[in-house]
This record gives structure tokens, sequence and C-alpha cells, in this order.
């Protein structure tokens, strides 16, 4: 009887995950299979079958300069936002933790961008950045200085997408970092002042290692979402000029919705795929290390 | 199906919302469009389909605003591929052979009946016709064309010395009229702006047509992007910076290169002619619109939106659509489209119009357009267009931008045209 | 950092009064940094709020107007794209809570074979989101006929792992003494999971749907690729596809709009300030 009880509760328990188990088959295994399938595919010109190539889709796309280009703006995007606005979020951190008159409301200030989406923020800031009339240029001009192409000059497009990225993510960011200062015992601090250890050296030898966590935590974040997030370049740049904005992400949704060809577009995102199971194992090793699951 | 039933009930919510349904014996038609310059031109097809329908209650049109021609094209094709293919479409004029290569669209050919029908097929400038024709037949009816052309502020020329009333004839005068301006305004203001980014492909074709090039084969199998012309024409576009400082560097964004000219921070610009009204109504200084200048030849690409019918939709519904493109494009419709936008009346009779003949003698530039039409070219225009014309775009922004110079960019974009190419050659 | 040095040196001798009177350098960055910060915001309202004329030129008694709101509604089905919105969100967190709830009470409390090989599986989706797989999910959900409905845009996110982790850690911490005498009082599993995880688990329900929402407002790039008519657009697509740089904009009818697609949520936020700040930490904290 206790064995057939076991069973009903298993057969309960494997109903129970029915729904999420069809719906992440659907939309996220089985999409992924189909994607490294299809890049292995050629198809079929004017009618014909499509045509099993191998590698050579890969090789096709190693061997574009475009396909180089974007990657390592991927990867300069990446190293451009993600050390800025953890720097960011955690100078930020610190100071609405401490004694600081307006406190709530300078918070609310770092934080609300979070909330917008990126969409509108890119809104916003492509009035900063259009040459001549834009805002950053006029302010520039009034100072006596000549404008900058901001979005238009391709050895600072990449520049001021950052900027804008990294305006929007800080304040995310900094809340973890927060929750973290608020959980450091205040023991330490009253330990440390009796000591006269200097804020600097308090900082470094005692926040900041207990931070580590966080740290990770959010860098793992911040990767996720260099890659993720590329809505901005809708409004801002498409890409351009000649690639010089293009993101990993985008170039998929160009080849695969501007240029109709899929194949190129499965391709590039296993390489994103790739990417993000490297992000993955880092996570689920060394973060996961560290909090406990059970 | 839990799962469905708080999507089925916000579902229904928002239908209850959507449009009346037309009832059973009207033809309903969908249609997509683009808009691509500026004004609120949505409100402009809104009221042209209200009224038609009113006149054609049989058929009920839904017109729906995708974006720039682009999008336009992604979302139609999206919505073929999933099986709610419209019935119509305003697309690029370009996209036809992405639009035959799916085999998605119809020739107006085939779709005319009567004598009026085949005479309505002939009614139209013939320059307009070029990108919508494929081995005979026509497959676009031109509907929001355009083709490129100078404004220039006349107030910014006489305050650099200029004769207000005199623009550029040629390449030459171009560079020096807009490097005195840039001089006389000690630096505050701009000579010319051409925009590239957008449809940076569509000025660089302005160009090497004004130095008697034509950058694609006819049957859209072949460009000829390193041919010296080409190169010559980029290497002028590209030293209006860096020679004659009369233009920024860089490239200059299409969508707000208007507001740059209103804001008066350039006093020459290239756009297309359907910015013509908003510009009108939002300068605050006189202006004027010119032909583009000349090299060896005038001349500019056609370009803008033209009707396609679709293959899926049934035989009543491609007549309904037959009869909706009819009305859209008759001399009074296309001469108040006109009016409102700057695009041109795709038709001489339109032209003849009272309406569109007496806006034009109150206001001139409204022509410049259609006289320009005769110097025009096909828009480029070939096979797997969408990624040919980024190639060129490309080299034209690593040019602009000075990371190449003019031919090594045109080199490497022929290179890899030549290879996306390859299967299509005949 | 050179500011914190600087004032810590000063620390010991700081008195209460004296921080109040002269504002330290911490305080001056801080505050800088905090109007750099919102500054963009408050230009958007100062453009959305003026005639265009007054983009780049500010003068403090700049007439003030609501024509650019008006030409924005007018110009685009806003009203539309709320709707789509509002039914997507609600729509998509509904769903989450129901397909999620069951998928985390099977992991938190039933013994299904090879369960932790599941779990993992499942956590796999934190990294592969339907975003990365636009091109694949595109056919998929063409195939479903759900191309261009507000079902297509939410149904790729409905079995959301993060859901699933976050109610799964929630309903192990339910001590079992409490599901014990429910089921002597003879409920059934789903009485159990209604009556006594459910209800100890609002906390987490709040902080997840509001990420959820404001995920899902926010989102683009999904149902951009999905949808292809104003029947579907949410705000986002919809303020994408008018602001659309090459449509020539008309910058302060487009800060209109963007602080029309903005507003709900922004007001929201300021409002609940502490939950929503909350949520996110506690979504993000495991």
């Amino acid at each position: 009887m206790a064995l057939t009880a076991h069973h009903k509760m298993q057969m309960y328990g494997a109903l129970l995950l029915l729904p999420a188990a069809v719906l992440l088959a659907a939309f996220a295994y089985l999409p992924t299979i189909t994607t490294v399938i299809n890049s292995l595919f050629l198809p079929g010109f004017r009618g014909a079958p499509p045509e099993f190539v191998g590698l050579e889709n890969y090789r096709f796309l190693f061997d574009d300069a475009k396909f180089w280009k974007v990657a390592r703006n991927n990867l300069i995007y990446a190293l451009g936002t993600i050390p800025t606005s953890i720097a960011l979020a955690l100078g930020m951190a610190l100071f609405v933790n401490g004694k600081l008159p307006g406190r709530g409301l300078v918070r609310m200030a770092y934080f609300t961008p979070t909330i917008l989406p990126m969409i509108a923020a890119a809104n916003i800031w492509m009035f900063f950045y259009a040459p001549q009339i834009g805002l950053f240029n006029k302010l520039l001009g009034a100072l006596g200085f000549s404008g900058v192409n901001w979005l238009g000059d391709p050895s600072v497009a990449l520049g001021s997408v950052i900027v804008m990225s990294v305006w929007k993510e800080a304040g995310f960011f900094m809340i973890f970092y927060l929750a973290a200062l608020q959980g450091i015992p205040p023991e330490l601090k009253e330990a440390s002042d009796l000591e006269g250890t200097s804020r600097w050296s308090f900082f470094w030898r005692v926040t900041f290692p207990l931070l580590m966590p966080t740290t990770l935590f959010v860098l793992i974040n911040a990767l996720i979402n260099a890659v993720r997030v590329v809505d901005h370049l809708f409004i801002l740049t498409k890409g351009g000029p000649n690639n010089a904005t293009n993101l990993l992400l985008y170039y998929v949704y160009e080849n695969a919705f501007s240029f109709f060809d899929r194949t190129t577009a499965a391709t590039i995102t296993v390489v994103i795929l790739l990417v993000l199971a490297v992000v993955a194992t880092l996570k689920f090793t060394i973060l996961d290390r560290r909090t406990h699951y059970q | 199906m839990r799962l469905r039933i708080p999507f089925a009930t916000t579902a229904l919510v928002a239908g209850l919302l959507s449009a009346a349904q037309a009832s059973a014996d009207t033809i309903d038609l969908t249609m997509y469009y683009p808009v691509s310059v500026g004004g609120a031109l949505t409100d402009v097809i809104d009221n042209l389909v209200n009224e038609f329908e009113s006149e054609h209650p049989e058929i009920s049109v839904e017109a729906i605003y995708a974006g720039n021609y682009d999008d336009t094209r992604v979302r139609t094709m999206s919505a073929i591929e999933s099986g709610d293919t419209p019935q119509l479409s305003v697309m690029f004029s370009i996209d036809l052979y992405e639009l035959i290569e799916q085999d998605a669209i119809v020739a107006f050919d085939d779709l005319v009946e009567t004598d009026e029908e085949r005479d309505w097929l002939n009614s139209f400038y013939p320059g307009l016709m070029e990108n919508g024709q494929l081995d005979g037949k026509t497959y676009g009816i031109p509907f929001q064309r355009s083709t490129i052309v100078l404004f220039w502020n006349k107030e910014a020329f006489e305050a650099a010395g200029l004769d207000p009333e005199t623009p550029p004839e040629n390449w030459q005068e171009m560079a020096d009229m807009a490097a005195t301006i840039r001089e006389a305004s000690n630096g505050e203001q701009w000579g010319v702006m051409v925009p590239s980014t957008g449809y940076p492909y569509w000025m660089f074709q302005a160009f090497a047509f004004q130095n008697g090039h034509r950058l694609m084969s006819e049957d859209g199998t072949e460009v000829y992007f390193d041919d010296p012309a080409a190169v010559e024409a980029l290497e002028y576009w590209v030293s209006l910076a860096t020679e004659h400082n009369a233009m920024p560097d860089g490239t200059i964004e299409w969508g707000t290169l208007r507001q740059n000219f209103i804001e008066q921070s350039t006093a020459m610009m290239w756009h297309t002619t359907g910015n013509l009204t908003a510009v009108r109504n939002e300068a605050g200084f006189d202006f004027g619109v010119a032909m583009l200048p000349m090299n060896t030849q005038r001349g500019s690409p056609t370009g803008g939106g033209n009707f396609y019918v679709f293959k899926d939709a049934s035989e009543e519904e491609q007549r309904a659509a037959m009869t909706f493109i009819r009305w859209m494009t008759a001399p009074e419709r296309a001469a108040d489209w006109s009016i409102e936008t700057g695009y041109m009346g795709v038709s001489p009779a339109a032209y003849e119009t009272d309406a569109l003949r007496e806006y034009v003698e109150s206001f001139p530039p409204a022509a410049v357009a259609r006289d320009q039409l005769e110097h025009g070219t096909a828009e480029l225009s070939t096979y797997q267009g969408g990624r040919i014309r980024r190639t060129l775009d490309n080299a034209v922004q690593a040019a602009l931008t000075g990371q190449m110079e003019p031919e090594a960019a045109l080199s490497q974009a022929q290179r890899e045209a030549d290879a996306i190419l390859r299967r299509y050659a005949r | 950092m050179s500011s914190t040095t600087t004032h810590s040196s000063f620390r010991n001798s700081t008195s209460r009064s004296r921080r109040l009177s002269i504002p330290s350098l911490e305080t001056v960055a801080a505050w800088l940094l905090a109007v750099i910060w919102i500054f963009p915001l408050l230009y958007a309202f100062w453009a959305a709020f003026h005639p265009s004329e007054f983009m780049v030129r500010f003068e403090l008694f700049a007439p003030l107007t609501l024509d650019n709101f008006v030409n924005a509604w007018s110009q685009a089905p806003f009203g539309r794209y709320y709707l789509n919105t509002f039914a997507l969100v609600t729509g998509v967190v509904l769903a989450q809570f129901v397909v999620c709830t069951l998928a985390a009470f099977a992991f938190a409390r039933f013994p299904i074979p090879g369960k932790n090989l599941l779990f993992m599986l499942v956590l796999i989706q934190l990294f592969v989101f339907p975003e990365v797989l636009i091109v694949e999910n595109y056919r998929i959900a063409s195939e479903l006929g759900l191309i261009n409905t507000i079902t297509g845009i939410g149904l790729p996110y409905v079995a959301s792992a993060f859901g699933i982790f976050l109610l799964r850690q929630t309903f192990k911490t339910i001590p079992r003494e409490l599901e014990d005498a429910a089921r002597i009082e003879g409920c059934s599993w789903l009485e159990i999971l209604w009556k006594v995880y459910v209800p100890l688990a609002k906390p987490t329900y709040l902080a997840y749907g509001l990420v959820s929402i404001s995920h899902h407002w926010n989102n683009f790039l999904w149902p951009l690729v999905v949808t292809n008519s104003v029947s579907s657009r949410p705000l986002t697509v919809g303020l994408g596809v008018f602001s659309a740089p090459e449509t020539g904009v008309n910058w302060a009818t487009v800060s209109a709009a963007t602080l029309l697609s903005i507003a709900p949520l922004l007001i929201a936020f300021l409002l609940f300030q502490r939950q929503f700040v909350q949520s996110f930490l506690r979504a993000g904290i495991r």
C-alpha cells in the first residue's frame, strides 16, 4: 500500500509539473535544439530542400569580419558597462547607507532609471546625443567647445551607448549592495572605530570582502544583461555607423528579420548560447557555492 | 488549460474595444503601411481610408501603421509567414525582389480586367514605375513616392552674402556656397547636411547618378559599387566635410536632420520631398527647394512606397484591393496626398487637378520633385536587397567617418555584394 | 575616492551641528550624482510640457503646454497600447502565478524521480531566456498561430524558472506540521496548496509579481518580433514604432509619448517605492 501511495505522489507531482514542463519544452529546450540543428543546414535555394553542411556555417561566420567586429563590440560593451556600473552601484549604496541629508530622495534618484523601459530611456538620451541640436553639444557649445557626433562617430558611438546603459543599470545593482551593507553587523564598525582604523582601510579590509558574494551576484546579472538587452540600439543607432555599435543579439535580429537569413541568425544564436553557458557555469560553480539552496 | 483563462479574459476585454466587427457581407482588407517622414501621416491615411469606406460600404480596410520601411517589410513578411496574410500593403518600392523571391505578390497585369483599368495602369509617371516592374510585368503601384531634393535656407544665404534666390547648380557650387556660409557664420552654422543614417545608400545613389553612374543591373543580380565614377562620387561626399569644411564629420542622422534644418544649424539639406509639408509648417524662415546639384548630369533616385497585392488573398479580396488602390491613386487623392505630405503626385493627371495646380502655383517648391523626375533613376533594388543595401550603407558610413578611404570601402562592399549575389547570377 | 579619505580624517572632530551647517564632500558628491541621475527624466518632463522651441532653451517662465501630449495621443493609438500592455501584464503575471506555483509545489513537496536534475534543467531557463531564441521561438509561435496575439507575447514567459525557484524556496520554509494539520482535516493536495502554502507565500508573490510586472511592462524585443499590428502591440513597441528616428521625430511629441508610456509604472513606483525596492531585492537575493 505504501508503495502505491508513493507512486500516487509521484504521479501527482509529475502532473503538477506538467504545465511548466510543456511550456519550458516549447519555448526553451525545443528552440535551443532546433537552433543548433538549423545552424548545421543551409536552406534550399529556389525551392530545393535544406542541405546538411556540417560546420560550414560556422566557418563562414568566423571568416566574416563583421561578425568579429560585432563580437568585439559586445566584449567592449560588457567591459565598459559592467565594472563601471558595479563601481557606481557600490558608491551609491555607500552614499545612501550613510547619514545623508535627503537620503530617500537621493536613493529614489539613483533607482528611478531602473524602472524605465530601455526604449524610453533611449528616446530621452537621443535628445542628449543628437549632434548640433542635442543637449550635450549645446552645453559644449556654450562652454566654447566644438560638438561631438556622439552617435555618428564610430570612435565615440559605442561609448555613448555604454554611458546610457550604465545610467540605466547602476541603480538596480545599488539596491543589492545596499541590502548587503545593511546586513553587515554594526559591531564591526564600532570595533574598527575603537582601533582607529581609517574609513578607507575599513572599506577595503572589511566591507568590500564582505560584499564579495553580492559583487559576484551583480556581476552575473550584468553579464547576462550585456548579452540580452539590445533594445536601445533600435532607437539610438540601429547598430551603426558601419556596425560600430552592433551587438550580438541585435545582429541576430537583423539577420533573421531584416535579411531573412535564419541560418546565420541560428549560427550566431548558438555562439550566444555558448557565452551564456559559460556565465551559467560561473554562476553555478562559484556563486552558488556560497549560497545554499536547500 | 488553466493558463489560458487569464489570457482569454484579457483578450476578451481587448477584443471588446477593438474596431467594430464588420458585418458578414463586407470584404475585409488589411493593409500595412510605413511612414518615414515627419508629420501626422497616420492621420492622413486614416482619413483617406474612412473616406473610402464611406464611398464603398461593401469594403472595409484596416490600415496598420508598421513603422519605417524596413519595419513594414519585416511585419508584412511575418504576417505572411504566420498565415495571417494581409491582402495588400504599401511597402518599399525596392522590396520587389524579396517579395517575388518569397512568391508573395501578384502582378497587376493579371489583376486588371477592363480597358479602363489598363489605362489606369498606364497613367503613372514611367519613372515611378521602374522599381515596381520586373520582366515586363508591373507588381508595384506608386503611392508615397519621392525624390531627393535640396532644401535651402534663403535667410542664411543672404546673411552669407549669397543670392538667396539661387541654389547651387553643381557640385562645385554647392561645396563653395556651403563653405562660404560656414565661414560667414563663424562656425555657428553648417553649409550643408546630407543624411547618412537611415538610407545612406539612397543618398549615395544620387551622388553616383549625378556622376553618370548607375549602381545596379536591370535584373537586380549585379551591382557596380567600385566603379571609378562611384568612387569619385563618394570622394566628393566625403570632401564636403574633410576638404570644404562645409558639413559636419561623422554620420548625419536621417531622423533629426529636419530638426537641424528648422533650427538653422544647417543652411542646406538633402532630404526626401516627403518632408516638404512638415518643413513648410515648422520653418520660421524663408526657404527654397531645388533639384539636387549636378556633376556630369542631374539626378536623383526615386524612393518611397508602392502598393502591392498579395497572392494569398482570394480573388474577391484582390478585386476589392484593386478598387481601393485605384481609389487611393486617383488624381484627386494623389493631389491631396501630395499637398498633405510633399510626396509626389504619382500621375500627370494629379498635377492637372485644380487643387494641386493651385497649390503648386502658390507654393512652387511642391513641383520640384516632379520636375526632377525626368532626371530620375530607379532606387537601388536587387535580390537580397536588405543585405546589399546594408553593405553599401556600411561602406558609405566607413568613408564618411574616416575609417576607410572611399575606394577601399567601395571595393570591399563590392566584394561582399558579389558574394551575396553569387547564387542569383543568371 | 579621495573625498572619502579627506572626509574620514575630519571625522573624529566632526560634531553633529557642524555636519548640518557645512555639507561634507561626501554629501555633495552623493547629491551631485543624484542630480545627474535624475536629470534625464526631469529633462523629458521639461521637453514634454513645453513647446518644441524650448527643447534646448531653458527659460524659467517658458509657457507650459499640454499640446505635446494631445499630439502624441492623437498620432498613435496609445489608448489601445495601454490596453494591450495591461492585458499582457495581467495575463502573464496571473498565468505565471498558476504555473510556477504548481511546479514549485511539486519541487518542494513531491518525491519526483530525478528531481534535482529536473530542477537544474528548469534553472537553465534563467540563462536561455526567450529573447535569445527569438528566431526559433518566433517560428514556434507562428506554428501555434500566436503571432500578433497578446498570448503570443506572454506565453514564452509563463513557465518562469525564476518564479519556480522563488516559490520553491518559500514553500520549503513552510513547516510540514501545517500541512499535516490540513490533511487531517481532509484537505486534498490542491486545497492544501491553496489554503496553507499560497497564503503563507504572499510576500513572495508580491515581490515576484512586482518584478514580473516591471519586466513585462518594459519588455521590447520579443513583443516587437511577435506583434504586427496595433491590435496586439504593447506600449514599448508602440513607442518604439512611434519615435523611430526615421520618422523625423518631433522631440517634444516624442517626449510626451515617452512619458505617457512610462507614467503608470513610474507613478506606481513613486507611490510604493519601498515595496518595489524590497521586491527587487527579495527576488534578486536568493
